[in-house]
């Protein structure tokens, strides 16, 4: 078990990396283009806060970002055109790889970005942060552009619980908790321990990325990692603690449709690599229930984990990047 | 320092720099971003001032530092024997550290407490450095940027008035920077006396004697004898109540009461006159009813100011004229007044429009933010700014 050295060496604080200038020169010293893509659905409210941000200061001020696009699922409100108003190319993502059709889904624009955006790394950030700051990309970019080896690095945040003697629980959130730990717990030991592996900002190194399926809903991260894992090992991966991030609390029943999705996700990929059968049909219909009128009603969602191959196999994308 | 083309204000119509500021939104926008979301109670802006010093070291400005009371200072050299123009912007505002900070910047308006009072001004102060080095524009004066603590309430302007006493270095003029309203001129200071009343009812207090009466109804009293001091109207005079508060239910007679006020002039001495008879009535309540009253004078300005046809006024005129903002002239009550306590010509100038200003809705409109700016732009680089007159 390699957890112990590997967080010593691959845990790290963003205040480590708080000298831009350097980052900056490290960054060019190495020819390294970077990208930041924000996917959206419905994000007026927050995301021209992340774009003002992010490009004043790693933009205008130190040159780190090379391209910061939004790619969007079909807003309904101005997601858009706040986002180009502020300066971020905005893309939408049924445009990008038309023949490859558009499905609906948070994976889907993280995958449709690999094709559409240049750079040698791409960083992925929420549009929900409503307390923003550049830390939220330096912090992820700076193990890619320091140590070689680092191919995946995923943000960790403060979740404050109430604590003492210097202790400080650094736990993920409620799925991370009840579902995502303790399956890795039992399948994949050493990804235990990564913080919060749900986490939606992350960078990735390319040839990484266009590599790795992509669920297009809530598994896309869970597969990610378990796909790094095992084709690259634990040390190809590095996290980082961005403090605190202030966020949309989501309704237990809201996260009851991403643990099932997650599920599907991880059993999925546990028989592609021969670890367990599942012999019995597995529904896809997850069942909620609620009070009307003092009568218990059902409620059925259909949540169905479709999955992008990896981009390296789709030919525009070998005709784009000279494959 | 920028190599690129210079702007020579003199000749180039001012509204090109409109242009160059809107060039510069994303600096001007994530330095507003940051400032307002840092929070800055009066006596603890500490965060704003490290945040304010940071943007002034990466600019590269000279003597940057802060003092014992949180002031944040850096200085930007003019031509050799120019006289030095201070920009002020005060950086504390009336929500405390734990209100929510967080805002929320859309395509027209930023909303977010505190935003207007005075993240804006605080915001423009902090972006002064790169616009200046952006567009290329050499100030025709040395500069010194102050982001000042300690200003509202029970501040008192204590973060200005200290530094005007300790600091040894020389303010010639003097700018001072506020979130709203776009057109704001200010250039004279009213006499102004900020108070608050407490009445408090004795455990012991015997109502038997005194009637039943609670601390809302001796407040009252005090209010409408208030009321009845004759204010004349010129010079003009009012007295504003602020807020009053007292009790806790609909059923039991209230213990403590207090209220609020401020007493506002254009001379001295009338108020003078004012607070001295408030003090007696205060007297005369607490002698008939037998509660404990007390007053605390909150804050206190003098009266004061430069002239409509005084140059730093011209020029604000002049500027504002060709950048198409209608002057709104009126007394402050801010920083102005204690730079001109110390015979220091000023002018307070607002930047944008605000809305709701000093509420959980508070906002600004972003476009009038660029000509707000490019009016200090103006101001700072003309010709007559840097002339031994002013």
């Amino acid at each position: 078990m390699n957890i112990e050295p590997w967080l010593e060496s691959n845990t790290f604080h963003h205040s480590v990396f708080w000298d831009l200038r350097r980052l900056v020169e490290e960054k060019e010293k190495r020819n390294l283009k970077i990208s930041v893509c924000i996917p959206t659905l419905n994000e007026e409210k927050t995301v021209g806060k992340e774009i003002v941000i992010l490009r004043s200061e790693l933009m205008t001020r130190y040159p780190l970002i090379d391209e910061l696009a939004v790619v969007d699922s079909g807003s309904k409100d101005k997601t858009l055109e706040v986002a180009s108003g502020f300066g971020a190319d905005t893309y939408y993502s049924g445009d990008i790889l038309p023949e490859e059709g558009f499905k609906r889904g948070k994976g889907e624009n993280l995958w449709k970005a690999i094709h559409q955006l240049e750079g040698d790394i791409i960083v992925y950030v929420d549009a929900d942060i409503t307390n923003i700051h550049p830390r939220f990309v330096y912090g992820l970019v700076a193990p890619l552009i320091y140590q070689e080896e680092t191919r995946y690095v995923k943000a960790f945040y403060d979740r404050p619980l109430a604590f003492s003697h210097g202790i400080r629980p650094s736990g993920g959130g409620r799925v991370t908790e009840i579902l995502t730990r303790p399956l890795f717990s039992l399948f994949f030991p050493e990804l235990t321990a990564l913080m919060q592996p749900l986490s939606g900002e992350y960078a990735v190194r390319r040839e990484v990325l266009e590599e790795i399926a992509f669920p297009i809903g809530y598994g896309v991260e869970i597969s990610h990692l378990i796909d790094v894992y095992t084709r690259w090992g634990l040390k190809a991966f590095a996290q980082t603690d961005l403090d605190k991030r202030v966020h949309r609390n989501q309704a237990t029943r809201d996260l009851g449709k991403m643990a099932f999705g997650i599920l599907q996700a991880f059993l999925n990929r546990c028989e592609q690599l021969d670890m367990l059968e599942v012999k019995a049909e597995v529904s896809q219909i997850l069942r909620q229930f609620q009070v009307n009128d003092e009568r218990i009603e059902q409620r059925e969602f259909s949540i169905v984990e479709e999955e992008r191959p990896p981009m390296k196999t789709i030919q525009a994308y070998r005709e784009k990047f000279g494959l | 320092m920028n190599d690129g083309a210079r702007v020579d204000i003199a000749s180039s119509p001012l509204a090109g720099l409109v242009e160059g500021v809107r060039s510069c939104k994303d600096i001007l926008l994530a330095n507003l971003v940051m400032m307002a979301e840092t929070p800055a109670p009066t006596f603890g802006e500490q965060k704003r001032v490290r945040f304010l010093l940071d943007r002034f070291r990466e600019s590269g400005l000279d003597r940057i530092g802060d003092d014992e009371m949180n002031n944040g200072v850096g200085f930007l050299p003019g031509p050799e024997g120019a006289p030095t123009v201070a920009v002020v912007a005060h950086l504390d505002t009336v929500f405390s550290e734990t209100d929510p900070h967080a805002l929320s910047l859309g395509p027209d308006r930023v909303r977010g407490i505190g935003i207007a009072d005075n993240s804006l001004g605080a915001a423009v102060l902090a972006s002064l450095p790169h616009l200046l080095q952006s567009l290329g524009i050499e100030p025709r004066a040395n500069l010194l940027l102050l982001g000042v603590s300690r200003s509202l309430g029970r501040g008192n302007l204590g973060g200005i008035r200290f530094l005007l006493e300790n600091s040894e270095q020389k303010i010639d003029r003097a700018v001072c920077l506020e979130g709203a309203p776009l057109g704001r001129l200010n250039f004279t200071a009213l006499a102004m006396m900020r108070g608050e009343i407490r009445v408090e009812v004795p455990d012991e207090y015997d109502y038997s004697r005194f009637g039943v009466t609670g601390a809302i109804v001796h407040i009252n009293d005090i209010i409408n004898r208030i009321l009845e001091i004759p204010r004349p109207s010129r010079p003009k005079t009012s007295v504003v109540f602020g807020s009053v508060q007292g009790g806790n239910s609909f059923h039991e007679l209230a213990k403590k009461a207090w209220l609020r006020f401020e007493v506002r002039s254009e001379a001295d001495e009338v108020a003078d006159m004012i607070e001295s008879r408030i003090g007696d009535i205060i007297e005369e309540v607490r002698a008939r009813s037998g509660v404990h009253i007390e007053m605390d004078k909150i804050a206190f300005r003098r009266h004061g100011g430069i002239g409509f046809d005084h140059p730093l006024v011209r020029t604000c005129r002049r500027v504002m004229e060709e950048l198409d903002i209608t002057p709104k002239i009126g007394p402050s009550m801010s920083e102005l007044a204690a730079l001109i306590g110390h015979d220091i010509p000023a002018v307070t100038l607002g930047l944008s429009r605000g809305h709701l200003v000093n509420t959980a809705e508070e906002e600004v409109e972003i476009e009038p933010i660029y000509r707000g700016a490019a009016q200090v732009l103006g101001v700072l680089s003309d010709p007559e700014i840097g002339g031994g007159a002013v």
